[in-house]
């Protein structure tokens, strides 16, 4: 008996040797168990995440075995920790950098909506300047609460059209945080 | 309204190579480089593999803390100081405590001290289990890490069982703790001494006389006492360069004296004597630990904070039963008590360093200035200029082994 | 020497600047002392040297900001003999708008950071420092976030409306 577990199929049309589904769901499907995040933790919810990656909580479980460093091969920005405004231009940088389609996840307080440091230095929340997916509250969030986020992130990522990011609506988003849609990466 | 305090310019941070012509290559190593474990910059010069020279550049999680100090009571202080050195923050949250304790010059019960020194030595083995697992990790031996982070989530739990949080914890009171240690804090206090030491000395076997350990740190990054006291450094980085400089020694505070420790010192003051300095730490916490949990067991039972209503927030049954406890709540919490102007400043033996708090009090709500001398961001400065001919793979062993925690660096 | 107290500290200093200085206290055991900023640097230095006091560990620099006073800017050394667990506070009073002091930078290469970062807050100039640039807060900031006039909160804010916090 294997221990492999196999992620539910979407529903779709059954006979005898075929199976027919609609393109989205078996992409989206095959998108949402294979995340890659890109870690971007800077302050004190980065050492729960650290956790979380760890031995005892293993994120590895729902797919995102490979942490991407590179911004290039991620396509979920895990913002963890206090994004200071001397910061805000580098994880501007940094989501420009990744290739579409990029989800977010604002991890912690801070990264969501400044947290207890409502001063000059920091940044009200990450969405001031990229567009987030999913809030994780908490200051810091327990791991389970990260694991929460991330599956709360791959029933967004599953249930996505294709066609989403080549709508007006998104580039209009985009264009909202003075992003530029032809970055590079179509 | 003042005027504008900060905007958000367009690639600030980002530095450029100019000259094509020029020999060195412009290196930005950072703000967010997988390797260096936090949001630390170095604009290096290097020269094929080798660093020529480099360059800091600190403050991408800045977030004020001093000035919001000047704006908070007393014990609002207390979450902030969890997020300083978030890897053992109930050493800060006791620091604080003991400053303004010391401040307002109350007595605390010995037995809360000891509960206090379990607490703080937990937190210790928790930073040092960071550090020196990452240690490993960046010299290329993952597995090490895995084990030892095992025990730091029992140790996580056992924090859950006292104050109810993990990381942030902010721990105690003003005046001793929230409440007493259940007995299965006890008892998980008790596992932890049983469980971890076999797991330590595996962690030990797996490093200390591996070859390819000793040859990526035994001689990286040494440094001397005096350079090392030059630049002010403090705690197991300055004891491995062999000086016994240990504020729980030196300047006893929570009763600290009574206890029968020894402090490791290193002789070369490398990577690898910081490595062998923080695992003899977390045996002697260890020998602390068992140490405070039989001085507890004489003590008698059910104290854990200080008789000091005016300043030790009532616990809530009684706000809502007891006229007494209600007025001393509202007191506290609108912050209408007599406190000295005075200024303190207090010392504990933080996991990188001496961690003082400087408070200036002028008898109002809040301190007048509060200022956090805070070690990663001391013992940090010699790190651009010590990287001067050093290969990269040796300056990021090195960043690893200084345990810089951002939070602490910028504050 | 086996013996060294805050009483021995202050001889020693008399001995060798006579009435330059002045004793502010000794708030919880620590000696403050108020020094003038042309002394400074010949005072840290013999504290520093002088084989009995040998206060040669530098613990912090800081600034304090006092609006009301004439001499508006306060920066505070902190001392410590590690042998004998002496520490020893000095204070130097200066007047801003730019407050100017040496730089202790000739004596303890820790100082730089320290000093950067007490310009950083409050524009103090430590006269002589190698590097002094802003450290934490951005450069293009255009104030000294520390001093008491400027708010804690960034004023630019626009969601934060003052009649949800009752001002």
């Amino acid at each position: 008996m294997s221990k492999v577990t196999l992620a539910e199929a979407p529903p779709g049309v059954e006979g005898s040797g075929f199976f027919a589904t609609t393109l989205d769901k078996a992409i989206g499907l095959a998108r949402a168990n294979s995340l890659w995040p890109l870690p971007f933790a800077t302050s004190c919810c980065g050492i729960e995440f650290m956790a979380t990656m760890g031995s005892t909580y293993d994120l590895a479980r729902f797919g995102a075995e490979r942490p991407s460093f590179s911004p290039r091969q991620a396509d979920m920005l895990l913002v963890m920790g206090t994004i200071a405004k001397k910061m805000a231009p580098v994880l501007r940088q940094v989501y420009i950098q990744m290739a579409e389609p990029r989800w977010v996840i604002a991890v912690g307080a801070c990264a969501s909506s400044g947290g207890i440091f409502d001063t000059y230095s920091v940044l009200q929340g990450i969405d001031e300047i990229i567009p987030v997916d999913v809030y994780v509250p908490g200051c810091p969030p327990r791991p389970e609460a990260i694991l929460d986020g991330v599956l709360k992130l791959q029933e967004i990522v599953k249930n996505e059209s294709l066609n989403r990011r080549n709508t007006p609506e998104y580039k209009a988003l985009l264009e909202k945080y003075g992003i530029a849609t032809d970055n590079g990466n179509g | 309204m003042s005027k504008p305090i900060t905007k958000i310019t367009p690639n600030a941070g980002v530095f450029y190579d100019n000259d094509p012509q020029d020999e060195l290559i412009t290196l930005n190593l950072g703000p967010t480089h997988p390797a260096t474990h936090g949001v630390f910059q170095n604009v290096l010069q290097i020269d094929g593999e080798r660093i020529v020279s480099g360059v800091s550049t600190i403050g991408y999680i800045h977030r004020a803390f001093e000035k919001i100090a000047e704006h908070r009571p007393f014990y609002q202080i207390t979450p902030l100081t969890d997020r300083l050195n978030y890897c053992s923050a109930p050493i800060n949250n006791m620091g604080w405590h003991m400053t303004v304790e010391k401040l307002l010059e109350i007595e605390i019960p010995k037995r809360v001290q000891y509960m206090r020194v379990i607490v703080m030595e937990l937190a210790r083995i928790a930073d040092h289990i960071i550090c020196n697992g990452i240690l490993g990790v960046d010299t290329g031996a993952f597995s090490g890490f895995l084990y030892v982070m095992q025990e730091r989530e029992f140790i996580y739990e056992i924090f859950e069982e006292i104050c109810g949080a993990r990381l942030t914890t902010n721990i105690g009171r003003i005046g001793g703790f929230e409440r007493d240690f259940n007995d299965i804090a006890f008892r998980k206090i008790e596992e932890f001494l049983e469980r971890f030491p076999p797991v330590l000395k595996e962690f030990e076997q797996l490093f200390v006389r591996n070859r390819i350990f000793i040859e990526r740190t035994s001689g990286v990054a040494a440094v001397t006492p005096e350079e090392a006291l030059s630049y002010s450094w403090s705690g197991p980085i300055l004891r491995a360069t062999g000086v016994d400089y240990d504020v729980r020694v030196v300047d006893p505070y929570s009763s600290y004296e009574e206890f029968e420790f020894d402090v490791p010192v290193g002789t070369s003051g490398d990577v690898y004597d910081r490595f062998m300095v923080r695992n003899e730490e977390m045996w002697q916490s260890l020998r602390i630990i068992k140490q405070a949990l039989a001085k507890i067991a004489k003590e008698p039972k059910g104290v854990f904070h200080a008789d000091v209503p005016a300043f030790y927030l009532p616990p809530k049954e009684q706000v809502y039963t007891n006229m007494e406890a209600l007025i001393y709540h509202f007191k506290i919490v609108m912050g209408e008590w007599e406190t000295p102007q005075s200024e303190v400043y207090h010392a504990v033996e933080g996991a990188n360093g001496e961690l003082g708090f400087y408070m200036i009090h002028d008898g109002g709500r809040s301190p007048y200035r509060l200022h956090f001398r805070r070690p990663s961001f001391i013992n940090y400065q010699m790190f651009a200029p010590m990287s001067s001919g050093m290969l990269i793979s040796d300056a990021i062993i090195n960043m690893s082994s200084l345990n810089v925690i951002a939070g602490e660096l910028d504050a | 020497m086996d013996k060294l107290d805050n009483q021995i500290i202050l001889e020693a200093l008399q001995d060798r600047f006579g009435a330059t200085f002045v004793v502010l206290g000794e708030p919880h055991g620590l000696l403050t002392l108020g020094v003038e900023s042309n002394q400074l640097i010949a005072f840290l230095e013999f504290v520093k040297n002088d084989p009995t006091l040998r206060l040669n560990y530098l613990t912090d620099i800081t600034a304090v900001h006092y609006p009301k006073q004439e001499k508006d800017f306060c920066i505070v050394y902190h001392l410590h003999n590690m042998l004998h667990n002496v520490r020893l506070r000095l204070k130097v009073l200066v007047s801003g708008p730019t407050p100017t002091v040496p730089t202790a930078t000739v004596l303890w290469n820790g100082a730089n950071w320290m000093e950067r970062e007490t310009y950083d807050y409050f524009g103090v100039i430590f006269d002589g420092h190698p590097d002094l640039r802003r450290i934490l807060n951005m450069d293009e900031l255009e104030v000294f976030p520390m001093r008491k006039e400027y708010p804690l909160e960034d004023p630019n804010r626009v969601d934060k409306k003052d009649f949800y916090f009752g001002r």
